[in-house]
C-alpha cells in the first residue's frame, strides 16, 4: 500500500496515470479454445501485482500478453486492448522487440544463457546499444547484479558459466538479466516454483526491493507468496478475471464465492 | 483389516500374492528375460567388434607392404659425356639426358657376365622404369656429382619387390654328397655328380607330375560329361598330355625334362647358378643363369642343389629374376625403405611407381568444395525451415522430399550431376569442382535433417529468454540457439562428409574414374578421389596393386579418422554446459 501511495504522490495528476499497465476486454484464443475472456485490469506502477488462480485459468496467458510473448505461438490470437502508459502495445506500428525491452520477463524455470555470468547480464544492454564502451557495459552488469542481490556471491567469477550457479542464484541471475535493460515492467511467471524455501525467500526479498523502481507483475500458485510480496492481487478462474483488489482485502474479505473457495482451499 | 476387506470388495479381482509359486516363477522369468536380453546385447557387441577387428587387421596386414619398397643400392658411375658437351652441362641437359644406359651399366657391374639376350632383358627389367627419375633428381639437385660415382638407391621393379616381400616361392637348398663337375661356365652346360645326388629332386618332380596327371584326369572327366563339341580339341590335348605323363611315370628312374609348370631345380656352384632343363639321378643339363667362375670340380660341401618349390607359371617372378635379386641381396645391395613415393606421386600403370597423392589431393579438393557449399546452405535451410518457415502444405511437402532425398541411391545424384553440371552448364568433366558439387547435393539432405534435429533439441527456454530481454527472433537464434545446436550440426556435417568421402558411384558418372597421373593443382584440373582410386586399383591384374589397394584403403581410413577427430575436437570446443 505504501508503494501505491508513493507512486500516487509522485504523480500529481493522480488517478488513471498512476496505472502502468491497463488491459481492456482482453480475449485470447488458442485456435478454437477461448483461453481468456474479457479481462480488464489496471496495474499500478512501482508496486507488485500478483495473479493467482488454479492451473489453466489464464493467468500466465494474460501475463504473456503484456510483452506479446504469445506472438511466438502461431495459433494464438489476441483481441482487446492492453496499454502501457497510454500506448497500445498491440498497435501494428509498435515494434515488438522494443516492447520487450520495456517489459522484462522472468520465467518459471531459471533459464540463463549457456554463457558466462557476465555475458548473461550484458546481452540485453549490448543488443540495445545501451553502453557506449566496455566500462559502461561493465557498470550496467555490476549494478544489475547488485540490484538482483547476486553481486556479492558472483563478483569473483563473472566469467564462469551462468548455468553453473545454483537454482536460486540462476533465477536471480535471470532477474539481473531482466533488470539490466532497465525495463518499466517486469513480468514474473511463477519465478519460485522451481526453488527451495531459502532461495524463494531471497527472491521474494528481492521482489520487494525491486518494486521501488519497477512495476512488477507476478504469477504464483502460492497464496502465501502472493500475500507476502504483492500489494494488489487478481484472481483468475476459467479464463475470467473474477476479482481484483488490494491483497489484504482479497485474502481477508473476498467478495466472490469462487475466490473464497480458492483461497480457503476448497477448489483449485 | 476392515480397510483391506473394504478395498478388496471395491476392486474386484485377486490381490497380488508375492509369496505364491506363480509370482515367484513370474519374477524368475522376468530376471531370465533381462539376462537373456543382456546376453543378446553382449553377443551383438562381440560380433561387431570381431568383424571390425578382423577387417582392420586384414587391411593392415595386406596394406602395410604398400608403404615399403625395396631398392637396389648401387654404385652408379655417372659419366660426364652422357650429358652432351662437358663445357655446357646445364639443368636442361641433365633433365633431358638418357639415364637408362647409366643405370644398366651399374647393374651389369653388380651382376657381371650376363651375355644372353634373355638374361640381359631380365636384368634390365630388374629395375623400375622410374629409376631414371631418382637419379635425375639427385643430379639436378647437385650437378657436381656428374663425373663421379654416386651411391644411390634405385627402385626395384614391382615383381622383384613382391618377391622380396615374400610373394614368390619357397627356396629349399640341399647339400649333396657327391663331387660335381660342370661342363662349362656359360650357356647350355651339364653338371654331373659322382653319386646319385639328384634322386630326391627326381622323385619330387615325378610326384608333381603325378599330381598334374590326377588334375588332368578330373578335368578330362568333366569335359567328357559336358558333351559340348567345342570342348573336343581340349579333350584331345589333355589326352595327349596324360599319355605323356603316364609314359614318364612308367620309368621311375628315367630322365625328366623340366618345364615351367614344374618346380625349378637349380645348382649353385663355383659362384654361379645353373637352372636344370633335364634332370637325371646323376646329373642335370641346363642353362646358366649366373655365370660360373670356372669349370673346376666342386667338393661336396661347396655346392648346393636348390629347389624353387613353386612352379614358374604360378608366380610373378621368373627364375632368373630370383637369381639376380638373391645375388644383389647377398651383396648387401638391397634395402627396404619407407615408400615416400606412395604419398608423393600420382597414379601410374607401374605398381612400384603408383602413388596416392593425386587421389588424396583430389579428395581434399572435392571435400573442400562440398563443405563450402553444403554447410552454409544446409544450415541456412535448416534454420529457415525450423524457425521461420510457416507450417503449411508447401513446407510439409519440402520436408518430406528432403527426407526422401536422403534415401535416393547415390548414383542418381551422379546422373543428375552429369545432366546438369556437365551437359547443361558445361563444367569441365572429371574435376574436383563438379565432384564437390555432386557430393554437396548428396550430403545436403543429411546435413539439413541433422541440423533441424539439433535445432529442435535446443530447449525453447533459451530462445524465450533471449526474446524476453528484447532480442529479435534472428538475434535469439543466431546468438543463443545456434551456438547450442552447433555440436549437433557439426556431428551431422561430419557424418555427411564421411559419407561423401567414401562415395564412388556418383563420381563415376561425372568422369572421375579416368586414369589420371598428374596431381591436381586446382579445382578445375582433372582429378580422382581416394575411393575411386581404390576401385581402379582393385580392378588391375598386377598382384603388386593388391597391396596398393589395401594401402590406399588404409589412407582413406586414416583420412576418415582425422576428419572424425577434427569433428570431435570442434564439438568439444563448441560444446557448453547446459
Amino acid at each position: 500500500m505504501d508503494a501505491l501511495n508513493t507512486a500516487a504522490a509522485q504523480n500529481p495528476t493522480m488517478g488513471h496515470a498512476a496505472y502502468k499497465v491497463t488491459g481492456r476486454d482482453v480475449n485470447v484464443y488458442y485456435g478454437e479454445k477461448h483461453a481468456l475472456k474479457n479481462v480488464s485490469v489496471s496495474i499500478p506502477d512501482r508496486s507488485v501485482m500478483s495473479f493467482i488462480g488454479p492451473s489453466g485459468c489464464g493467468k500466465s496467458t494474460f501475463l504473456r500478453c503484456i510483452n506479446r510473448m504469445n506472438d511466438t505461438i502461431s495459433i494464438c490470437r489476441v483481441t482487446g486492448k492492453i496499454n502501457i502508459e497510454n500506448q497500445d502495445i498491440y498497435d501494428p506500428s509498435l515494434d515488438v522487440v522494443q516492447l520487450r525491452a520495456r517489459v522484462g520477463m522472468v520465467f518459471q524455470k531459471p533459464n540463463p544463457f549457456p554463457k558466462s555470468i557476465f555475458e548473461n547480464v550484458a546481452y540485453g544492454p549490448r543488443i540495445h546499444g545501451m553502453a557506449n564502451n566496455k566500462d559502461e557495459l561493465e557498470q550496467i552488469v555490476i549494478s544489475s547484479l547488485e540490484k538482483a542481490g547476486l553481486l556479492k556471491e558472483v563478483k569473483d567469477r563473472l566469467q564462469e558459466p551462468g548455468t553453473g550457479l545454483s537454482g536460486g542464484q540462476q533465477q536471480r541471475l535471470c532477474i539481473a538479466r531482466a533488470v539490466a535493460v532497465s525495463p518499466e515492467v517486469i513480468l514474473m511467471d511463477e519465478p519460485c516454483s522451481a526453488l527451495d524455501p531459502i532461495a524463494t525467500a531471497k527472491v521474494e526479498e528481492l521482489i520487494d526491493e525491486l518494486r521501488e523502481n519497477f512495476c512488477i507483475i507476478i504469477v504464483t500458485h502460492s497464496m502465501q507468496q502472493a500475500a507476502r510480496v504483492s500489494q494488489r492481487t487478481a484472481f483468475f478462474h476459467l479464463g475470467t478475471l473474477v476479482e481484483e483488489g488490494p491483497t489484504s482485502e482479497i485474502f481477508t474479505n473476498p467478495k466472490d464465492k469462487r475466490t473464497q473457495d480458492y483461497i480457503t482451499g476448497r477448489t483449485g | 483389516m476392515t480397510d483391506m476387506t473394504a478395498a478388496t470388495s471395491r476392486f474386484p479381482g485377486r490381490r497380488l500374492d508375492v509369496t505364491s509359486d506363480a509370482a515367484k516363477a513370474r519374477i524368475r522369468a522376468r530376471y531370465r528375460a533381462e539376462t537373456r536380453f543382456r546376453a543378446y546385447g553382449l553377443l551383438a557387441l562381440a560380433v561387431t567388434t570381431i568383424f571390425v577387428a578382423v577387417l582392420l587387421v586384414d587391411i593392415v596386414r595386406r596394406g602395410t607392404p604398400a608403404f615399403f619398397q625395396h631398392n637396389a643400392v648401387l654404385n652408379v658411375p655417372v659419366p660426364a659425356d652422357a650429358f652432351g658437351p662437358p663445357d655446357k652441362i646445364d639443368v636442361a641437359a641433365i633433365r633431358s639426358a638418357d639415364y637408362f644406359p647409366i643405370t644398366k651399366a651399374a647393374l651389369q657391374a653388380a651382376i657381371p657376365g650376363i651375355e644372353s639376350r634373355a638374361g640381359e632383358k631380365t636384368l634390365t627389367r630388374l629395375l623400375s622404369s622410374g629409376t631414371a627419375d631418382i637419379l635425375r633428381d639427385k643430379l639436378v639437385a647437385d650437378p657436381k656429382l656428374i663425373g663421379t660415382t654416386v651411391k644411390v638407391p634405385l627402385l626395384l621393379s614391382a615383381d622383384a619387390d613382391l618377391y622380396l616381400k615374400g610373394e614368390g616361392t619357397k627356396i629349399v637348398p640341399r647339400a649333396p654328397r657327391g663331387i660335381a663337375t660342370p661342363s662349362g661356365t656359360y650357356g647350355e652346360i651339364t653338371v654331373l655328380t659322382s653319386s646319385n645326388d639328384f634322386t630326391e629332386e627326381l622323385q619330387t618332380i615325378k610326384r608333381a607330375l603325378a599330381e598334374r596327371g590326377r588334375a588332368s584326369e578330373v578335368e578330362l572327366g568333366r569335359l567328357r560329361r559336358s558333351k559340348d563339341k567345342a570342348n573336343e580339341p581340349r579333350i584331345a590335348e589333355i589326352e595327349a598330355e596324360l599319355a605323356d605323363i603316364k609314359k614318364r611315370a612308367e620309368q621311375p628312374g628315367g630322365e625328366e625334362e623340366l618345364d615351367s609348370k614344374l618346380p625349378s631345380v637349380l645348382v649353385e656352384m663355383n659362384g654361379g647358378l645353373v637352372k636344370a632343363t633335364k634332370l637325371s639321378t646323376s646329373g642335370i643339363s641346363g642353362e646358366v643363369l649366373l655365370p660360373l667362375k670356372s669349370t673346376s670340380e666342386a667338393q661336396p660341401n661347396s655346392w648346393k642343389i636348390v629347389t624353387y618349390t613353386t612352379a614358374e607359371t604360378n608366380r610373378e617372378v621368373d627364375d632368373a629374376t630370383i637369381a639376380f635379386v638373391e645375388r644383389l641381396k647377398s651383396q648387401g645391395a638391397i634395402e627396404n625403405a619407407f615408400n615416400w613415393r606412395f604419398f608423393s606421386v600420382g597414379d601410374s600403370r607401374e605398381p612400384e611407381l603408383a602413388g596416392i597423392r593425386g587421389a588424396l589431393i583430389g579428395s581434399a579438393l572435392t571435400m573442400f568444395v562440398t563443405l563450402l557449399l553444403c554447410l552454409p546452405i544446409g544450415v541456412a535451410a535448416a534454420i529457415y525451415l525450423e524457425e521461420f518457415a510457416p507450417k503449411n502444405r508447401l513446407t510439409d511437402l519440402i520436408e518430406v522430399n528432403i527426407n526422401n532425398l536422403a534415401a535416393v541411391p547415390s548414383i542418381v545424384f551422379g546422373l543428375l550431376g552429369l545432366a546438369v553440371f556437365l551437359n547443361f552448364f558445361g563444367f569441365p568433366r572429371s574435376t574436383a569442382l563438379v565432384g564437390g558439387l555432386v557430393l554437396a547435393l548428396l550430403v545436403l539432405p543429411t546435413i539439413i535433417i541433422a541440423s533441424r534435429a539439433s535445432l529442435r533439441s535446443v530447449p525453447p527456454s533459451i530462445k524465450e529468454a533471449a526474446l524476453g530481454v528484447g532480442a529479435s527472433k534472428q538475434q535469439a537464434i543466431f546468438h543463443h540457439v545456434l551456438p547450442v545446436a552447433m555440436p549437433g550440426i557439426m556431428t551431422g556435417t561430419i557424418i555427411g562428409m564421411a559419407h561423401a568421402l567414401g562415395e564412388t558411384a556418383p563420381l563415376l558418372m561425372i568422369g572421375m574414374i579416368a586414369f589420371i597421373v598428374d596431381v591436381p593443382k586446382s579445382l578445375v584440373d582433372a582429378a580422382t578421389v581416394l575411393p575411386v582410386q581404390i576401385f581402379l586399383w582393385a580392378d588391375l591384374p598386377e598382384p603388386a596393386f593388391k597391396s596398393k589397394t589395401a594401402g590406399a584403403i588404409m589412407v582413406l581410413l586414416a583420412f576418415l579418422f582425422v576428419m572424425n577427430g577434427l569433428a570431435i575436437w570442434l564439438r568439444k570446443r563448441f560444446e557448453r554446459r547446459w
